[in-house]
């Protein structure tokens, strides 16, 4: 019964309200501009609906779409919650498929052992860019945001550049594929889901999740970085080594980016493909630790909703010709709401209880160049 | 001798649309409020140019056509800045978030739109009138640099113009006072009778709209039309350009200048045959690299505003 009522508590914070309510204006501006575009909404968003749910294949492709949101998701709440911020994320996945890669087509290795080999050096790879970031920040003093954005773009220029100088698949714009011993697929899994990619980053991503609660709430490391999140000052007067706590917070979240990078080489495309942007999925994990207010559960939540949204947004232009990006319009707008929740108050008068001081608030503090 | 005054006018055409962007990323920034909305506001503009053009093409407008794009895309790029004004200025929401919401709903927007103008076509239809360089009679026919500095596109000289404008602005009259000291001191500017966050509001409408230009350069000059590539990654080189330049409108002219020359050796360099072996992909490496190596010589003495992505609340220290 106690644990009921606290459950229901949850529902009077007004900061899960702010994320069902951008949820759905993000949905019905969807809905709206579909219909100015002489779509059918309804039709739009039930053939979304078939496709994530429709057979076998689609739930396990759905499921497989979730996976990096959660840890992209986790990679920026991760510094969120110390009062730092990761968009550098896009570019620590490439870093990551960079290491797998490299393990994977270069290394002979036994199965199993090829496999975790290839995920370590992945994560490692994600881990140092990420705290290049911080290195920068702390012994520079350059502001993180801005070193995000010039290693994501610098990062994928360099896979680039390696793939070309040293596994190019002659006539694609690809590189060669890993070895078979590399692969992370789980094939009962896969014949199950009759195809569908699903592969063993599936468990590491939930165990990272219960991870992360843990290592938040129940151990020093997390302590101390919530303390550096809440204020600097304080956590070093309170005796915290506070560069230390940047740079750890830093290397955990780029390992969860390089991990994203790993698990689509290993178990999704065997390959890397020179593609004229990053993936978007590290800017996709803002929106997810945005929305899921940086708690486990919400992250969870959050991957789930966008990570469905965007694959069945395939589904939307089979179904009902609506081009697909009609659903990016969507989560981006669900963002818009979440980031600026003011916006809510006034529109709906919202109760000033507990505010997302998380994000809004401090998601700004300390951004100077 | 030749190839290099080649290389200078490829510099500028290459350059063009990152002056454009950095200009508005400068203002916006040195209002105090940060822009990463840049590469979003240069794809509504990259659109809208594409658009408006084509449409006007079909109506018969044949050499105004383009220009008509260019000037429809400030406007049309003024909804997106308001959604960043909106949300980071009068509501205080994270700015950096705010302008990644830009970016996600500028590439998606138009997207969708191109689609549902052009049939489920994925760029709009080609363009038959864009700009084309213009020589100034005279000039041009001197050696070098005439070439080099005389045979240009209108808009690089518009976008010289602006950069001479806004750094008159800036630094000469009092309206850039205030917009200077809203980035730097919000509080002393309140008190001083400056309307802060009208100021900061003003300035990224202004910013995103000059930013918008430089999308539609893109697409006049060099694409002939839109498609979900024509902006990759430009509107982060110009923000790279304002940091490089250290938040002077000079200063962001010049690195744009520069990061035009990366651009433009890489396609001057596939003449040269030591050069062939060298991936194509360094060039484009080299503007974040180098900001990089910038950033980690000069960091120790800031020149960034001082307010910058900080929210101004009356009445808070």
């Amino acid at each position: 019964m106690a644990k009921l009522k606290s459950l229901m508590n949850v529902f009077r914070q007004e900061s899960i309200w702010i994320s069902i309510i951008s949820i759905f204006l993000g949905l019905l501006i969807g809905a709206i501009v579909m219909l100015i575009g002489g779509y059918e909404p309804i039709l739009a968003y039930q053939s979304m609906i078939e496709k994530i749910v429709g057979n076998p294949y689609d739930i396990g492709e759905t499921i497989r779409s979730i996976m990096p949101l959660i840890l992209t998701g986790l990679a920026v709440a991760v510094a969120f919650r110390g009062g730092m911020f990761n968009i550098g994320v896009e570019g620590q996945i490439v870093m990551g498929s960079i290491g797998a890669l490299f393990v994977g087509y270069f290394l002979d290795l036994p199965p199993v052992l090829h496999a975790i080999v290839a995920i370590v050096v992945g994560a490692i790879f994600g881990g140092l860019w990420g705290m290049l970031v911080a290195w920068l920040k702390t012994s520079r003093g350059i502001n993180e945001v801005v070193t995000c954005i010039m290693l994501n773009w610098s990062a994928l220029y360099i896979s680039h550049i390696v793939v070309r100088m040293f596994m190019m698949e002659e006539g694609t714009a690809r590189s060669k594929l890993i070895q078979d011993s590399a692969s992370i697929e789980i094939p009962f899994l896969i014949q199950w889901f009759d195809g569908a990619r699903i592969h063993w980053g599936f468990i590491i991503t939930m165990l990272l999740l219960v991870g992360y609660s843990f290592y938040m709430n129940k151990t020093k490391w997390g302590y101390e970085l919530r303390a550096v999140g809440s204020s600097k000052h304080a956590a070093h007067y309170a005796g915290i080594s506070v560069n230390k706590t940047i740079h750890r917070t830093f290397f955990i979240s780029g390992m969860m980016g390089g991990l994203v990078g790993t698990f689509e080489i290993l178990g999704v495309f065997k390959y890397l493909a020179i593609a004229p942007t990053t993936s978007g999925l590290g800017f996709d994990g803002i929106a997810v630790a945005l929305l899921g207010m940086n708690t486990a559960i919400g992250i969870l939540l959050a991957a789930a909703l966008f990570g469905a949204l965007m694959y069945g947004s395939q589904g939307m232009s089979f179904g009902a010709d609506v081009p697909g990006e009609v659903i990016r319009m969507v989560v981006s707008i669900i963002i818009f709401f979440a980031a600026a929740p003011g916006m809510l108050r006034v529109l709906f008068k919202l109760r000033r209880s507990t505010r997302r001081k998380e994000v809004s608030a401090r998601g700004n503090d300390s951004v100077s160049h | 001798m030749e190839m290099i005054a080649f290389l200078i006018n490829g510099t500028f055409v290459f350059a063009t649309a990152l002056i454009f962007a950095a200009l508005g990323g400068l203002i916006t920034e040195r209002a105090g409020v940060i822009n990463l909305g840049l590469e979003g506001f240069m794809v509504s503009g990259a659109f809208t140019a594409g658009v408006v053009t084509y449409y006007a093409e079909q109506a018969g407008m044949a050499g105004a056509a383009p220009w008509i794009g260019f000037l429809a895309a400030p406007i049309f790029t003024l909804l997106f800045a308001l959604l960043h004004a909106i949300a980071s200025v009068r509501f205080k929401a994270n700015q950096v978030i705010s302008g990644i919401v830009v970016n996600m709903l500028a590439a998606s927007s138009t997207f969708f739109f191109v689609k549902l103008l052009f049939d489920g076509a994925a760029e709009t239809p080609l363009l038959h009138n864009v700009f084309s360089k213009i020589s100034i009679p005279v000039l041009s026919e001197l050696p070098f640099v005439g070439v080099a500095f005389f045979s240009l596109y209108p808009v690089t000289y518009i976008a010289i113009a602006l950069a001479i404008i806004i750094y008159f602005v800036m630094y000469r009259t009092p309206l850039g006072l205030r917009l200077r000291a809203v980035g730097e001191h919000p509080g002393s500017a309140d008190t001083a009778g400056v309307r802060v966050n009208r100021l900061r509001f003003l300035a990224v409408l202004a910013g995103g709209m000059i930013a918008s230009l430089g999308g539609a350069t893109v697409t006049l000059t060099m694409n002939s039309s839109f498609t979900f590539h024509t902006i990759s990654g430009q509107g982060f080189i110009a923000l790279a350009a304002v940091i490089f330049g250290r938040w002077h409108p000079i200063g962001a002219f010049g690195a744009a200048l520069f990061f035009g020359v990366a651009q433009a050796v890489k396609d001057q360099i596939q003449v040269v045959e030591a050069a062939k072996h060298i991936p194509n992909e360094i060039f484009y490496l080299l503007p974040y690299v180098l900001t990089l190596v910038v950033l980690i010589f000069t960091s120790k003495k800031s020149s960034s505003p001082a307010a910058l992505g900080v929210p101004y609340e009356p009445g808070k220290r």
